[in-house]
């Protein structure tokens, strides 16, 4: 740590001047200058709002506004798979009017990650150096080895980043550290990584301190609004096992000896409609938001916490959801606890803390208690229904 | 908030290190200090397996069974085999 500390944005600019490893056979040279990301994926794009020239490739300039469409791309990134092809072609760009001294901002090629880079460094003369990530963000990457040290080293030789800047230093996010080995990129490129802070936000702050990151900007934070903000894409893949779900449930309460009873069906199956929406909020949306406060470090067991309280509250608040059967009580609170349950276990991959043998450890104990259960679940509705056809 | 206690397969090889403080530069978790000259490490309970130390100690001197912390990933593997990984880049609906 010590190391980083020193560095100033003085030291960088009296770094050696002569390029240490320059790429051959690329083409870019003083004489035919070619542009760093090539033209055609970019046309037309507003946020391009002109070029800067290097000694090694021209490079496009980026405004560091974000516009209204964008805020609304970024919404759907939030909501939707628009988020899989939101990307940014990989490359230099330009912030400003960089030079041969300004700093060099690595990011990935996910559009939302890009925005967030460049809408930070407004007023700044910077370079930000795109990875292909496959238009993932950069932690996501980092543990998935795209935002790594191959593609770090790759770019730089490609980019000629060292005839672009004279220093020797790059400005990793920090939550890239798991793929980027700095000790190897420098041994491969000459270049220095320093990691920076982990929000982008933070970015001006830590040039600023010349490449200091303080303890605040190395933490990561997980409020109940980053909680929030994830949650829809919790919500709408358990949607989609919901319709499955209402179907069988429809099927099962109209079935009759003469066929299918459609009253016989929506009557029957309302009740269970509802119960089924609650478990998906109880394990995508309740758990999640109120992590922190809801007994457990297990996320199976915070979400069957969840799951038997909504599940008791309902009936007790809306009594037509009450069943005079105790094969259907059993049912509701076995099956709905357990889908919360399972749902907010799906949550720690998008949580910041969770690791994988802790979640092996869950599955280890949840994953039987959930077959154990689905299975009870459908014996009993099995019973239901024979003892009704039998009293009929 | 912290995940279960006494999982994490990070280990620490104290007569490797150096002292030189990457591993506490990289943590996203204030996993390790600095003390007497070696990283320590203060609570590996707060380690998520991420693996950013170990791939920037450059002299070996932690480990750890790297991996996504995810459940869908999990499943996914365990269901079609090989290792679990974020692939998350389809449709399916996690990181």
């Amino acid at each position: 740590m010590e190391k980083d500390k020193s560095l100033d944005t003085a030291n960088l600019k009296n770094e050696c001047c002569v390029p240490k490893h320059s790429s051959t056979g690329c083409g870019c040279n003083a004489e035919k200058p070619v542009l760093a990301v090539p033209e055609a994926t970019l046309q037309h794009k507003k946020w391009i709002t002109g070029t800067v020239n290097t000694p090694a490739c021209i490079a496009y300039k980026v405004s560091t506004e974000i516009t209204k469409s964008e805020l609304l791309e970024h919404l759907l990134c939030r909501i939707s798979g628009f988020r899989n092809s939101y990307t940014v072609t990989p490359g230099l760009y330009a912030v400003g009017n960089p030079d041969q001294n300004s700093h060099v901002v690595v990011t990935a090629n996910y559009k939302l990650t890009f925005d967030k880079v460049r809408e930070s460094l407004s007023c700044e003369d910077v370079w930000i150096m795109v990875l292909d990530t496959k238009g993932i963000n950069v932690w996501c990457a980092a543990g998935k080895g795209t935002f790594g040290t191959e593609e770090m080293i790759n770019r730089i030789l490609k980019i000629q980043l060292t005839s672009i800047v004279t220093h020797r230093k790059i400005i990793v996010p920090q939550l890239g550290a798991p793929g980027v080995s700095a000790h190897m990129v420098k041994k491969a490129t000459g270049f220095q990584v320093l990691f920076g802070p982990v929000y982008a936000s933070d970015l001006k702050d830590y040039i600023k301190s010349g490449c200091v990151a303080t303890k605040a900007m190395r933490n990561v934070s997980f409020s109940t609004i980053d909680r929030l903000i994830l949650t829809p894409m919790e919500i709408i893949p358990a949607m989609r096992i919901f319709a499955v779900y209402a179907v069988i449930i429809f099927l099962f309460f109209g079935l009759s000896a003469s066929g299918i009873n459609f009253a016989d069906a929506a009557k029957g199956a309302f009740p269970f409609f509802i119960v089924g929406l609650i478990a998906i909020l109880s394990g995508a949306f309740i758990t999640p938001v109120l992590l922190p406060v809801i007994p457990s470090k297990s996320f199976a067991v915070k979400g069957w916490i969840v799951g038997i309280f909504m599940v008791w509250i309902s009936r007790f608040l809306f009594t037509w959801l009450n069943t005079t059967s105790s094969e259907l009580t059993l049912f509701s609170y076995l099956l709905f606890p357990g889908i919360s349950s399972y749902i907010a276990l799906q949550f720690t991959g998008a949580t910041t803390f969770t690791g994988m043998s802790g979640v092996k450890k869950e599955l280890k104990y949840a994953v039987p208690v959930y077959i154990i259960s689905a299975i009870i679940s459908i014996v009993a509705l099995a019973l239901y229904k024979i003892n009704l056809w039998r009293t009929i | 908030m912290k995940y279960l206690s006494n999982v994490s397969t990070l280990e620490f090889y104290a007569d490797k290190c150096t002292g030189c403080g990457m591993c506490v530069n990289v943590c996203p978790h204030e996993v390790f200090e600095i003390k007497a000259g070696k990283a320590d490490i203060t609570d590996s309970d707060k380690c998520m397996e991420c693996g950013a130390c170990v791939t920037n100690c450059a002299f070996g001197a932690l480990s750890v069974q790297r991996g996504v912390g995810c459940a869908t990933a999990l499943i996914n593997s365990i269901i079609r085999g090989g290792e679990p990984t974020c692939g998350c880049s389809e449709s399916s609906g996690c990181c």
